[in-house]
């Protein structure tokens, strides 16, 4: 637990640090969400129907570039080696960094939504807190496998392209019942059906969460 | 030739299969609904069972070469991977063809079928990652590791599409359907299973040789060549 927290506490101090790679990051998804909209063109039908799978591929298409940096640092300077000599506890290592993920991700998140209301006409039907957790389950759902797949290809030659490759497809559920659940939340859930979708988010997360951490520590072993 | 029983059983199941395509194609009886195109079910179903199982022995190959870190269990991996890989490219192939005089098109948002192209996708990359990395060892963990995380994904995949709409066909049971159907079948994924056994074996075996020679005889730097020096 305290493993947890001082890695937390170090990429946040890190982050902190480095507050212009995150407002890039930050333009990154905004210049993607953009995108969208101008490839569909100004059919604000469209665009409104659809409002909730740009936010999350737009999420999605960030989340690549975070997740391979959040490893990045911890190889370049050979700081991973280091730290497991002190020695430290591989699963706190692994939820400290995927929780900090995590966190960033939310922010990345925090800040489409406006903007994906503004360019995208979104209107909000269902109570606004089931978006905040669908940001949250969904979030989580990227961070977790993300984190362990970012330390699998950090030291790789071919690691940004091979970490998208192998993350895309693992994240299926996570983006089918997201952008489902944002589209619910915008579009209106007459049957009920948002509770369902995040249940499926929820159990993505604990499998995952789990899965991951036992087997983060004999990755970076390796 | 010794110990080369993979040879013998290969060729039981390409018999089997011929036999089981002679028997699908020319004595049972065609589908009520979908008439001669129902026939590919014969090709078709063994290669999904057989292929699946394949990732199956792949998941227990890679759960028992971290345990283990034997190099026995990783060869494992790479040859189930590939196999099973094969396998699920050659469904998808035949699935399209069935597809097209059926559904009317190649390809259809449907659960199956979707979860089949991630498969792909999933276990692919694990052979890609295995070209990428050099040191045996690291190689093992997390060519391992990743084909963990590709088998568990694939049932929540089936189960998050599953909400959608699904097109492709149910389970039928033997029951319902004409005994000359249930015999081609059944020989049909016999065969194929032999078949499919012979190659993993025989890709064991290769993936074996390769991994002997990295754990045996290093890469050496190549000996500087003189230059002639001429008096």
């Amino acid at each position: 637990m305290k493993t947890l927290l001082n890695v937390l506490h170090k990429d946040m101090l890190i982050e902190w640090a480095a507050r212009s790679r995150t407002v890039a990051l930050l333009s990154f998804a905004y210049t993607i969400l953009l995108l969208f909209a101008f490839a569909i063109g100004p059919d604000a039908g469209a665009l409104r129907l659809h409002a909730g799978a740009y936010m999350w591929l737009g999420l999605l298409l960030t989340s690549t570039l975070l997740l391979e940096r959040s490893m990045r640092i911890e190889v370049e300077a050979g700081a991973l080696s280091k730290l497991l000599l002190i020695p430290i506890d591989p699963a706190g290592l692994f939820y400290g960094k995927a929780i900090a993920n995590t966190l960033q991700l939310l922010l990345v998140g925090a800040f489409s939504v406006p903007l994906i209301f503004v360019i995208c006409d979104a209107t909000l039907t269902e109570n606004i807190g089931w978006l905040g957790l669908t940001l949250i389950l969904g979030s989580a759902g990227l961070a977790a496998p993300g984190t362990l797949y970012a330390a699998m290809t950090a030291r790789l030659s071919g690691s940004q392209l091979l970490l998208p490759l192998m993350l895309f497809p693992l994240v299926v559920p996570v983006i089918v019942a997201a952008v489902k659940a944002t589209s619910l939340v915008m579009l209106g859930d007459p049957m009920d059906q948002i509770g369902a979708w995040l249940t499926l988010l929820a159990c993505f997360n604990l499998i995952y969460w789990s899965l991951c951490g036992i087997l983060f520590g004999r990755v970076i072993e390796a | 030739m010794k110990n080369r029983w993979e040879i013998a059983i290969g060729i039981l199941g390409f018999l089997m299969l011929a036999v089981a395509h002679y028997i699908g194609l020319f004595v049972s009886p065609a589908e009520a609904m979908m008439g001669d195109v129902g026939r590919i079910l014969y090709a078709h179903v063994p290669t999904a069972w057989v292929g699946l199982l394949t990732y199956l022995v792949a998941f227990i190959a890679a759960i028992g070469a971290l345990l283990s870190g034997k190099a026995a269990w990783d060869a494992l991996v790479e040859a189930s991977v590939e196999v099973g890989l094969l396998l699920n490219a050659v469904l998808l192939i035949q699935g399209s063809l069935w597809a097209k005089p059926t559904w009317g098109v190649f390809w259809t948002w449907d659960p199956r079928l979707t979860t089949t192209a991630i498969m792909v996708v999933a276990f692919g990359v694990v052979l890609a990652l295995r070209r990428q990395i050099d040191d045996p060892q690291r190689r093992l963990t997390i060519s391992s590791v990743a084909t963990i995380v590709a088998f568990v994904n694939v049932p929540i995949v089936y189960m998050s599409v599953k909400w959608w709409r699904t097109l492709h066909q149910n389970f039928s049971s033997p029951e319902t359907v004409d005994p000359m159907m249930v015999i081609p079948l059944r020989l049909a994924a016999f065969g194929m299973l032999f078949i499919s056994t012979a190659f993993v074996v025989r890709r064991w075996r290769i993936a074996m040789a390769g991994l002997r020679v990295d754990f045996e005889a290093p890469d050496l730097p190549a000996a500087p060549t003189p230059l002639k020096v001429e008096d």
